[in-house]
């Protein structure tokens, strides 16, 4: 059971950019990323298609008038030529055709430009120009496309097009091209966004009934839609995976009450029979102390077994049931009171630093039990004349009870499993304690929503028991040693 | 003493018969709890032992029921559940101390015996003494042999505690509840300590230990000269 793994995916939605590592949210800009991807090749082939396809076309009319004026050239000579372009540019003036003929020295002779446009000569003997820089009577911004070539007399003859309605087609395409990609890109964020915010909604479902489970409500079931997709049959899973831990547990609930039943009552029978023996008969000296150990042996079995039990039961309680508010002050004085005397008679000193008027939500016996296995392990691991302080105080808005000793601490690796039943840090078992303790510790905390934090106190071990603002159950965020 | 043992499990009933029949109680059993109801408002008893659950009318109900009518015998109440709150619930109905099963005979023995000491009445006493050991509650005092002893407050409420229940044995968890007021389960002898530190501060110098440890059930203050044992 972990008490830190839920807090870290609600944290997560806080973060800023936290939406950037939602994969829902990436899978919908890679889906939309793809869109326009592929949108993009789409429209640059009907671009091509269709403007590539009127550029064709101006040029195809222009290399047709070439070969006219070709045509009357080899007809008629240089002469012909000369009263055709004439001739032609008087019959429609303000047409789309351009024509120059220019000597050597591009002169113009004839034509309805008054000079030879620059660069003189392009690519393949094409160029383009705009019409009003060279003379041509056209008022507006217009392009043309020419194709120049030099004759055989010396003479340069130019011929083009008016591309201004090419121009505007051109642009026309390209701009509902545009926005036929910034639609698309819409469409499929938008489409990528509802998708996903369906799919998170079932995942958001899923995730907050895994936290009720992870604490402690495990009666709590994965929604279903009742239309079989894969979401129904993964909560389906979920919920069969459940109802088998569910049984599992109880199963183990079950064994603990069989051991409880069937161990514990005969075992405080034969406590009982042992202490009745000793009462009555007349009993040699040395009887009665062997009598009297076992007494103490059966004493301990016992209250391992009910440590064990108890432990058990904590954790299957829900939580605030019964609830009261605790004052933390006076149950860390109240503790160190009571430990006090423990404590001198190891030569230790025990000091308690407490802030008037800490305190929490939660059961009052529990607590001074979780608090109390804390002193005594403190007072324990402590060598004579060490120093064990008791603390009780706010720390950034949450109440919080740390004991700190003295004593050889726990390496870093093990904090995590000295919490684990039965776990002793020394191999050999020597220490008086069943291994329970800390169990017990971790038990109450999770139950009171609060997190235990341990810290090396140089030297020795400090523990933190951090509670939650009012119901709130983030004591410690993003911290990899509290316990899970 | 004359006890009325409300227990459904044979078990527990029959060695808890025949143990406080060793104490020299005279204990009547019920398997039942209507048929406990009954014995209980008919018969007279010293005390009550009653389990919580019972078939026919749970135990909570026999006190609660016992209570309305005015009889206020003593009422220990047996539970296997042993949760903190349900204590709490016990006590609530009207029961006057409440036992965790399983318990040692010695525990509940020693609860028996200070019901029965409650049942006789609280007077509202100014003065508690057992032999030459002498408390005064008001002037929140104790002297021995007429020399003061000097106590912190809780070795006063501990005393004091001990005194009203001269010459009983009470177990730790009976101090813990009582005179700590938590109820919780030490990993230590934390109890023994405290107890060990009064005795230091009430029989060290005098002839005549007051302050007994009664092994594998807990301390009584008693007078040895006039309880020999």
């Amino acid at each position: 059971m972990s008490c830190g793994m839920p807090n870290r995916m609600r944290d997560r939605a806080k973060q800023p950019f936290g939406i950037l590592r939602n994969s829902i949210f990436r899978l919908a800009l890679l889906y939309m990323a793809l869109s326009i991807g592929s949108v993009v090749v789409l429209l640059g082939f009907i671009y091509w298609a269709t403007a590539g396809y009127a550029d064709r076309q101006i040029d195809a009319t222009i290399e047709a008038e070439i070969k006219g004026l070709e045509e009357q050239y080899r007809r008629r000579g240089l002469v012909g030529l000369r009263n055709v372009i004439a001739e032609r540019v008087s019959r429609d003036p303000g047409g789309a055709s351009v024509y120059l003929l220019a000597d050597e020295d591009l002169e113009p002779l004839v034509g309805n430009l008054s000079r030879w446009p620059e660069p003189a000569v392009g690519d393949a003997g094409w160029i383009s120009f705009r019409l009003r820089d060279w003379g041509h009577d056209k008022s507006e911004e217009h392009q043309a496309r020419a194709r120049t070539f030099a004759l055989r007399s010396g003479l340069n003859l130019l011929v083009g097009r008016d591309v201004r309605d090419l121009e505007e087609t051109r642009a026309r395409i390209l701009n509902a091209l545009a926005w036929g990609l910034a639609i698309t890109a819409a469409l499929a964020l938008g489409a990528g966004l509802a998708m996903g915010s369906r799919v998170m909604q079932r995942i958001d479902a899923i995730n907050q009934t895994s936290r009720d489970i992870i604490e402690g409500d495990l009666s709590r079931r994965v929604p279903t839609d009742g239309n079989g997709d894969d979401f129904d049959e993964l909560a389906d899973n979920l919920n069969r995976m459940l109802e088998r831990i569910e049984q599992l547990m109880e199963a183990v609930r079950q064994v603990s009450d069989n051991i409880a039943h069937d161990l514990r009552t005969p075992l405080t029978r034969l406590r009982t029979r042992l202490e009745l023996a000793r009462s009555g008969a007349s009993l040699s000296e040395e009887s009665r102390e062997a009598i009297d150990r076992a007494v103490e042996d059966a004493d301990e079995l016992l209250s391992t077994f009910n440590a064990l039990l108890r432990i058990a039961r904590i954790e299957s309680k829900h939580r605030l049931v019964g609830f009261v508010q605790v004052d933390l002050t006076q149950l860390v004085q109240d503790l160190a009171e009571l430990y006090e005397p423990l404590a001198a008679d190891k030569e230790q000193q025990l000091v308690v630093q407490v802030r008037e008027g800490v305190s929490a939500e939660g059961d009052r016996d529990l607590l001074f039990q979780a608090a109390a296995n804390l002193v005594d392990n403190a007072i324990k691991y402590s060598p004579p004349g060490g120093r064990i302080e008791l603390s009780a105080k706010i720390h950034a808005g949450q109440p919080e009870i740390s004991v700190a000793d003295s004593g050889p601490g726990i390496p870093r690796e093990m904090r995590e499993k000295v919490f684990q039943r039965f776990f002793r840090l020394d191999d050999s078992r020597s220490t008086p304690g069943s291994g329970l303790g800390l169990s017990l510790v971790r038990a109450v905390a999770e139950l009171h929503g609060a997190g235990i934090r341990m810290e090396a106190n140089e030297p020795g071990l400090r523990v933190d028991l951090r509670f939650g603002r009012s119901g709130e159950s983030t004591p410690f965020p993003s911290d990899s040693a509290r316990a899970p | 003493m004359r006890i009325l043992l409300i227990e459904d499990d044979q078990q527990v009933a029959a060695y808890l018969l025949k143990a406080l029949g060793e104490v020299g109680a005279i204990a009547d059993h019920c398997a039942d709890g209507r048929e406990g109801l009954l014995m209980a408002t008919t018969e007279e008893y010293d005390a009550l032992i009653v389990d919580r659950m019972l078939p026919k009318v749970d135990g909570l109900s026999i006190v609660r029921t016992l209570r309305a009518s005015g009889n206020h015998t003593p009422a220990l109440i047996l539970s296997a559940l042993g949760e903190v709150d349900d204590r709490v619930e016990g006590l609530k109905a009207g029961g006057d101390d409440y036992l965790v099963k399983p318990f040692a005979f010695s525990e509940l023995h020693a609860r028996l015996e200070a019901l029965l000491r409650r049942g006789a009445g609280e007077s509202p006493e100014t003065r508690l003494r057992i032999a030459d050991l002498e408390m005064d509650l008001l002037a929140r005092t104790v002297t021995r042999g007429g020399t003061e002893i000097q106590l912190q407050a809780r070795e006063f409420r501990l005393l004091e505690y001990l005194l009203r229940h001269g010459g009983q044995v009470v177990t730790r968890t009976m101090l813990l509840e009582n005179v700590w007021d938590y109820h919780f389960d030490p990993q230590t002898n934390v109890i023994d300590v405290h107890v060990s530190r009064l005795r230091s501060k009430i029989d060290k110098g005098f002839d005549r230990p007051l302050l007994h440890t009664v092994r594998g059930a807990g301390y009584v203050l008693r007078d040895a000269e006039s309880h020999a044992g």
